[in-house]
C-alpha cells in the first residue's frame, strides 16, 4: 500500500508538471483555436487533460510488477485516480498562480496573462483555478475508473473515444473524402469545425456496436489470409484489393489529402532508401539528403526552361536516368573514402558530405549552374501523353507517379533483403570482420548498399522537382536527413512496412520539415514531438512501431531464448542419443 | 606439393613477437594439430593465414599462390576457410542464413538479377538453400528441421561450434582452419566432434587444421603435431613424438618430464 502512495504521488507529480509544461509552452493556448467537440473540447484542453487521465489509469494499474496481475476494481482504481488527478491538478494550480504572481514573460514569453486566462477557463483565477483542480482530479479518476472496469466494457469505451477523436481530429480527411456528401458533413460537423455534440455521441455509439459485433470476425479473417500460403486465392485476392483501392483512392480523395499523401509518399521512398543503408547494411548514414538533392538538382539543371548554363531543357523521361547514374556516381563517391569506417565515424563523415553537396550548391563558384541561393525555377513537371504536363498543381494524378517509385522502391528493397546481396548486407551489419573473413566482399557490399541508396533517393529528388517546380537549397539541410532516419527508426529499423508507418505517422499526421501534415496545429512543435516520440519509443518500443523479424530477436534476445527453450523442451533427450547421422 | 606452405612467417604487434618466424606446410588431405601454450601464437598464426593480419615478413603460398597480403574475403574465396576461437556467429541471423552466408564466394549474382529476379538467380537461390542444408547435415539433426529458422544465439554452446563449423564448410574451402572447435564442449561432445573432424577428411575431403587443447582430440585426430611456443615452431611430427619431447613438456609443464 505504501510502495501505491509512493507510485501515485510520483504519477501525480509527473502528469502535473506535463500540464505545466505543455501550459508554459502555450500549446494550450495555441491548440484551443481548434475546436474538436462543440461546444467543450477543444485541443489544447485535449492536450492537457490527456495528461492525468493517462497517469489516473496508470495509477489505477499500480505498481507495475508482471508476476501480479493488477487488481480491476472501479471504486479502487477510481480512487487511485482521483488522487493523482488531485496531485497533478494542486501542482498545475500551482504553477498557473506562479506565473500570474511573477512575471516572467521575458525569458519564457508564453508564459503570459493570456495563458493563464485559458488554464482557468475564463472564469477568473479564483474560481478557475478551483475549476482546473476539480477538472483535472475528475478526469484522473476517470482515467482509474475505465481502467477497473470488465474489459468488454472498456474496450468498447476505447474505440468509441479512439473513433470520436479520430473524426474530430482528421476532420480535413474526413471532408476531402465525403465532399460529394456535403449535407452528411454539415450535418456532423459544426461550421466553425468540430464535431456537434451529439453527433460525436452517435459516431462513438456506432464504433462501439460496430467493434463488438464485427470485430471477432474481422480478426479471423485476418489470421486466414495471414496464415495463407501467399499463392493462394485468398491472398491473391486481397492483394488485388489492395492495389485497386490504390488506383482507385486519389481520384475519390480531394486535392488537400493528395498533396499530404505526395509528401508522405516523398520521405516513404528516402526512407526505403535510408532504410537499405542503415537498416540491412548497417551503415549509420546521416547525410543521407545529399543524395535527395543530387537527384533534385540533377533533375532541374537537365530540365528546367530557364537556360541555365548547361541546361538542355530535356523532358523528365530522359533526364531521369541521367540523374539516377549521377545519383549511384555519388554514392560512389562518399562510399568509397568511408570503406574502412564505421559507426560514429562513418556517421559523422556522413553528415559532413550531406553538408558540403548543399553549400557547393549554394557556392558562387556554381551559381552560373545552380543558380545559387535563387535555385532553379521552372521546372517543368512530368510529360504524359495524352495527360498533358503532370507537376504538383495535380496533385490526384501526381499521386500516381509516387506509387509508381514507391512501389519500385519496396520491390527492390523487398527482393534485396531475402536474396545473395541482402544476406551480405546482414551478415557485414552483424559483424564486418567476421562477414570478410567468411568471403564476402565488405568493399563491394558497401558500395552496392550507398549506391542503391542514392538511386532510390534521387527518384524522390527527381519527382519532388517535377513536383514543386522550383528548387532550393534550404529543402536539402541537414534536418531532412535526420528526418528521414527518424521515420526509419520510428517504423522500424530494416522493416519495409515499417517506413510506411513511420513517414505516415511522422510525415502525415505530425508534418514534414517544410510541409504541414493533418495535425496543421502541430507544426510549430513538431520538432519537439519528433523527440519526445523519439525517447518514448526508445524506452518503450526500441524495434520500431512494425519491427523486421531480426531487428525485434536482435532487441528482446531474452525473450527469444525463452521461447527457444520452450520449443526444445519437447526434445530434451537430444543429447541423450549422443549419435549422429550422416 | 604442398596445399599450403609457408616460410619464415613473423608478426609483431608493437613490442611482442607474436610470430617469430614459423616455417609450415600442409599436404593435400592432412590433418594437422597446432598446440602450444596460451599466447603461444597459435590463434595469431591462423589470423595471418585467414588473412585477418598482413605478416611482417615470410610467405604463404596456397595452391601455388602468393596469398599473404590478399583481403580476408580473397583468401577465402581461394578456399581457406577458418572458425574462431571465441564463436563468432552473425547471432540475428537464422542457423540456415548464417550457412547461407558462407556460399557468398561461390556464388555471383547481384543487384540486377535480384531486383529482376532472373532464372538464374532463383536458381542460384535453390541452389545456395541446398547446398547450405546439405551442410548442415553434416551434424545430423542436430542443426536440421526446425533448427533452420531457429537465430543463431538461441543456439546452445555446442550447436554454436557446430554451425560455425558448417559456415565455414559452407565457403568450399579446400582447407579448413578450426580454431578450438572443442573448446566448452562436454566429454561426450568432444569425442563426437573429434569423430567429426575425422570425417571432415574422409567424406568431405577437406584438409584441416585444427589448434586444439585437448590432447585427446589431438591424438585421435590428427597425423601430424605441431608445436608452437613463444611465436617459434619448437617441436613437429606425430602425435607420439611430439608427447615425449622434451621441449614441449617443459614448454606445457615448465619443468622436465621425470617419469616415462
Amino acid at each position: 500500500m505504501k510502495r501505491d502512495l509512493k507510485h501515485i504521488r510520483a504519477l501525480g507529480l509527473i502528469a502535473g508538471l506535463s500540464m505545466s509544461f505543455v501550459a508554459g509552452i502555450g500549446m494550450v493556448e495555441k491548440f484551443n483555436i481548434r475546436v474538436l467537440i462543440e461546444p467543450a473540447v477543444t485541443m489544447g484542453y485535449l492536450v492537457l487533460f490527456v495528461m492525468p487521465f493517462v497517469a489516473g489509469s496508470l495509477a489505477a494499474r499500480g505498481v507495475p510488477n508482471p508476476l501480479v496481475e493488477p487488481v480491476r476494481d472501479p471504486r479502487a482504481n477510481g480512487i487511485s485516480g482521483l488522487i493523482t488527478g488531485l496531485i497533478a491538478g494542486v501542482f498545475t494550480a500551482i504553477f498557473v498562480l506562479i506565473i500570474d504572481t511573477f512575471d516572467v514573460t521575458e525569458f519564457f514569453p508564453n508564459m503570459r496573462a493570456s495563458t493563464v486566462e485559458e488554464m482557468t477557463f475564463g472564469f477568473g483565477l479564483a474560481v478557475g483555478l478551483v475549476v482546473l483542480v476539480l477538472a483535472t482530479t475528475v478526469i484522473g479518476g476517470l482515467g482509474g475508473t475505465i481502467f477497473g472496469l470488465p474489459q468488454r466494457v472498456r474496450r468498447g469505451l476505447t474505440t468509441a473515444g479512439g473513433w470520436v477523436l479520430g473524426f474530430a481530429l482528421f476532420e480535413v480527411i474526413v471532408s476531402d473524402i465525403f465532399s460529394f456528401a456535403d449535407f452528411l458533413l454539415d450535418l456532423i460537423y459544426a461550421p466553425q469545425g468540430g464535431l456537434e455534440i451529439w453527433s460525436a455521441v452517435i459516431i462513438g455509439a456506432l464504433a462501439w456496436w460496430l467493434t463488438a459485433r464485427y470485430e471477432g470476425r474481422a480478426k479471423e479473417f485476418a489470421l486466414t489470409v495471414r496464415d495463407a500460403d501467399p499463392k493462394s486465392r485468398i491472398r491473391r485476392s486481397v492483394i488485388w484489393a489492395g492495389i485497386l483501392a490504390a488506383i482507385l483512392l486519389p481520384m475519390l480523395l480531394g486535392g488537400i489529402v493528395n498533396e499530404l499523401l505526395i509528401n508522405v509518399s516523398l520521405f516513404i521512398l528516402m526512407g526505403l532508401g535510408l532504410n537499405i543503408v542503415i537498416g540491412l547494411a548497417g551503415l549509420l548514414d546521416l547525410g543521407y539528403v545529399a543524395f535527395f538533392a543530387v537527384g533534385a538538382y540533377g533533375t532541374a539543371v537537365l530540365t528546367s526552361t530557364m537556360g541555365s548554363a548547361i541546361g538542355p531543357g530535356w523532358s523528365w523521361w530522359i533526364a531521369l536516368p541521367v540523374v539516377m547514374v549521377f545519383a549511384a556516381l555519388a554514392g560512389l563517391f562518399v562510399g568509397t573514402p568511408v570503406l574502412r569506417m564505421r559507426g560514429d565515424y562513418l556517421a559523422i563523415v556522413t553528415l559532413g558530405f550531406g553538408e558540403i553537396v548543399r553549400i557547393l550548391l549554394l557556392s558562387d563558384w556554381l551559381t552560373p549552374i545552380f543558380g545559387g541561393a535563387q535555385g532553379i525555377r521552372r521546372i517543368p513537371g512530368i510529360p504524359v501523353p495524352f495527360l498533358g504536363t503532370i507537376s504538383g498543381t495535380r496533385p490526384e494524378l501526381f499521386i500516381y507517379f509516387m506509387m509508381i517509385f514507391v512501389g519500385i522502391a519496396a520491390y527492390i528493397s523487398y527482393r534485396a533483403q531475402n536474396s545473395r546481396v541482402g544476406r551480405s548486407w546482414a551478415a557485414m551489419r552483424e559483424d564486418e570482420d567476421v562477414a570478410e573473413a567468411i568471403g564476402v566482399s565488405t568493399v563491394n557490399a558497401k558500395l552496392l548498399a550507398f549506391i542503391t541508396g542514392a538511386v532510390i533517393a534521387s527518384f524522390a529528388g527527381a519527382l519532388f522537382s517535377a513536383k514543386v517546380g522550383t528548387v532550393f537549397t534550404n529543402s536539402f539541410d541537414v534536418l531532412v536527413s535526420i528526418i528521414i532516419l527518424v521515420v526509419v527508426i520510428v517504423g522500424g529499423m530494416g522493416s519495409i512496412p515499417g517506413v510506411f508507418v513511420g513517414a505516415f505517422v511522422l510525415i502525415g499526421v505530425l508534418g514534414g520539415p517544410k510541409s504541414p501534415g493533418l495535425l496543421q496545429e502541430f507544426a510549430e512543435y513538431k520538432l519537439l514531438i519528433y523527440g519526445a516520440l523519439l525517447v518514448f519509443m526508445m524506452l518503450k518500443r526500441p524495434e520500431g512501431l512494425w519491427p523486421s523479424a531480426r531487428r525485434s530477436r536482435e532487441l528482446h534476445q531474452e525473450e527469444a531464448l525463452q521461447d527457444a527453450w520452450l520449443d526444445k523442451a519437447g526434445e530434451f533427450d537430444d543429447d541423450e542419443s549422443g549419435e549422429v547421422t550422416s | 606439393m604442398a596445399l599450403l606452405e609457408i616460410r619464415n612467417l613473423q608478426k609483431a604487434f608493437g613490442g611482442v613477437q607474436a610470430l617469430g618466424g614459423i616455417d609450415f606446410h600442409i599436404d593435400d588431405g592432412e590433418i594437422v594439430s597446432v598446440i602450444g601454450p596460451n599466447g603461444a601464437g597459435k590463434t595469431s598464426f591462423f589470423n595471418v593465414i585467414s588473412g585477418m593480419f598482413s605478416p611482417d615478413e615470410g610467405s604463404i603460398i596456397f595452391d601455388g599462390d602468393n596469398v599473404e597480403h590478399h583481403q580476408p574475403n580473397e583468401i577465402t574465396r581461394r578456399g581457406i576457410a577458418r572458425t574462431f576461437q571465441n564463436v563468432r556467429l552473425f547471432p540475428n541471423l537464422t542457423v540456415l542464413e548464417n550457412v547461407m552466408v558462407g556460399q557468398h564466394c561461390r556464388t555471383k549474382q547481384g543487384m540486377w538479377g535480384t531486383i529482376l529476379q532472373t532464372k538464374k538467380q532463383r536458381a542460384e537461390e535453390t541452389m545456395i538453400e541446398e547446398k547450405a542444408k546439405d551442410v548442415l547435415s553434416f551434424f545430423g539433426s542436430r542443426l536440421a528441421g526446425y533448427r533452420y529458422d531457429q537465430p543463431a544465439f538461441a543456439l546452445s554452446y555446442a550447436n554454436r561450434r557446430r554451425l560455425e563449423i558448417a559456415r565455414a564448410m559452407a565457403t568450399e574451402p579446400k582447407l579448413l582452419l578450426l580454431d578450438e572447435p572443442t573448446a566448452g564442449m562436454n566429454p561426450k561432445e568432444t569425442i563426437e566432434l573429434t569423430g567429426l573432424i575425422g570425417k571432415l577428411r574422409s567424406e568431405r575431403g577437406f584438409t584441416v587444421v585444427v589448434i586444439e587443447h585437448d590432447m585427446k582430440v589431438v591424438e585421435n585426430v590428427s597425423d601430424r603435431v605441431v608445436v608452437l611456443d613463444h611465436g617459434v615452431q619448437i617441436a613437429q611430427g606425430s602425435y607420439d613424438e611430439v608427447s615425449t619431447n622434451e621441449d614441449v613438456i617443459e614448454a606445457y609443464l615448465g619443468r622436465p618430464a621425470e617419469s616415462e
